[in-house]
């Protein structure tokens, strides 16, 4: 059986890797190779990297970054951030990336979608969804922008959207519960997985050991996501599969 | 030196980089003189199987690949086109190994494309020298090759179905083994030592 995947997700600036809580406030934690060669060591299964880099001039950095990493590392990574055209992943294909995640431009371009997919497979396109739960009307509404606007689209029909399209796997983080730390939505993980029959990835909101194992069991989610609490040593992925796997869950050890 | 075939297919990047990890020399060609040349040949593949075949037969290389006697190693969708036909496009192929590629039927608990990594099991060659039945690979694939007697691993996904293949000196490795950290590190310096 496919094991669950523990994925530590580095989000990058310059070359060097920062953690926002809720993408606001960001505080340096280190060098994005060694840290990424340092997590694949430890037993992580993939790696996410995330380019928050604002300039054209910082994305070319970015560029051979992913170069390095893709030399250095031995366990596939995905790389987004700012992806919004099939040169930019054609661009990181060559650069040596497995994956790529496109969140706002395939909102707003969901053609990219297909195109993508089409020229370089769905294994290669990991969309990723930011999505937030409405206390108004009880719909989890699909954003862009780090969680700050609202888009016309809702998580679920979206998702569903997407498979047809050609993604290959769905990253979906809720606002509600990003860098909270408070766990992770799992009854809204466990009805995505029901309505898609691709691998979801759960990001944002692990603040233990029992958040995690929750929602690769209730919530039925085939990999986790996370920042903190691995960056700054809290748990190490060692430790974190070593637990799950006693909890009977099937983890690579 | 180890020749890599350029068939115009995805991702061959990982490929290079693990070879150049393990300190292996290497040439990334579609030229049949550097086939010939080289000790080992690579036939790398990400993507769609009937397109793959389609760029093969563009590179004019098929017979060459077929008459080799050195070992071959085709990787994912390399290794399936090796296969005597693939669902995905419905294409005839290389018909190296005795079995047919089918597409996994998705259901709650099993997930399509089969991403991530799994065990394989009844390693049964020299390419799994010192590797251990249950160590963990790295897949990512919507096809699978059914069991047959070139059947050299496995792997469980719902079904027991072909991790790797060999008939004479093809082999040929569902999963990547230059993504698949350790375990694919020593898989592949097994494949260089064969």
């Amino acid at each position: 059986m496919v094991a669950k995947r523990i994925i530590p997700c580095l989000d990058v600036k310059n070359g060097r890797t920062v953690k926002g809580v809720n993408f606001e406030h960001l505080q340096d934690v280190g060098s994005a190779v060694e840290l990424g060669k340092f997590y694949a060591r430890e037993g992580a299964d993939e790696l996410v990297y995330l380019d928050i880099s604002a300039s054209d001039e910082e994305r070319s950095t970015f560029t051979s970054l992913v170069e390095e990493i893709a030399l250095g590392i031995n366990i596939p990574f995905t790389v987004g951030g700012g992806i919004s055209s099939r040169e930019d992943a054609s661009r990181l294909l060559d650069a040596g990336a497995d994956k790529i995640t496109l969140n706002t431009a395939g909102v707003y371009n969901p053609e990219l979608i297909d195109e993508i997919a089409r020229k370089y497979g769905s294994q290669f396109v990991v969309v990723a969804i930011d999505a937030k739960l409405s206390d108004d009307d009880g719909l989890w509404h699909v954003t862009t922008h780090g969680g700050r606007r609202f888009t016309d689209k809702e998580l679920f029909s979206w998702a569903r959207e997407a498979e047809q399209r050609g993604a290959g796997e769905i990253l979906f983080t809720s606002m509600n519960h990003d860098g909270t730390r408070r766990g992770y939505p799992c009854d809204a993980f466990a009805r995505l997985n029901r309505e898609v029959s691709i691998p979801i990835i759960a990001s944002g909101g692990a603040g233990s050991v029992n958040d995690i194992a929750k929602v690769l069991t209730e919530g039925k989610a085939d990999a986790a996501l996370a920042a903190s609490i691995f960056h700054y040593g809290e748990i190490s992925i060692g430790d974190l599969k070593k637990q799950l796997s006693e909890q009977g869950i099937t983890v690579r050890l | 030196m180890i020749a890599i075939v350029d068939y115009k297919t995805g991702n061959l990047r990982s490929v290079m980089n693990a070879l150049t990890r393990l300190g292996a020399e290497f040439v990334l060609t579609a030229d049949e003189k550097e086939l010939r040349r080289a000790d080992r040949v690579i036939l790398p593949g990400v993507g769609n199987a009937a397109e793959a075949m389609a760029n093969l037969r563009d590179t004019g290389l098929i017979p060459s690949i077929m008459n080799l006697r050195k070992p071959v190693l085709g990787i994912c969708v390399g290794m399936q086109i090796m296969c005597r036909h693939s669902d995905e496009g419905d294409v005839d192929c290389l018909g190296i190994f005795d079995t047919f590629v089918k597409k996994f039927i998705p259901t709650e608990e099993l997930k399509v494309p089969h991403t991530g990594w799994n065990t394989i099991g009844n390693l049964e060659s020299k390419l799994f020298k010192d590797i251990k039945s249950g160590e963990f690979v790295y897949y990512v694939h919507s096809y699978y090759a059914g069991l047959c007697p070139d059947t050299i691993a496995t792997t469980r996904q719902g079904i027991l179905y072909s991790a790797a293949l060999k008939y004479e000196n093809f082999y040929g490795v569902q999963f990547h083994p230059e993504k698949s950290g350790d375990t694919g590190e020593r898989i592949l310096k097994n494949f260089l030592k064969l």
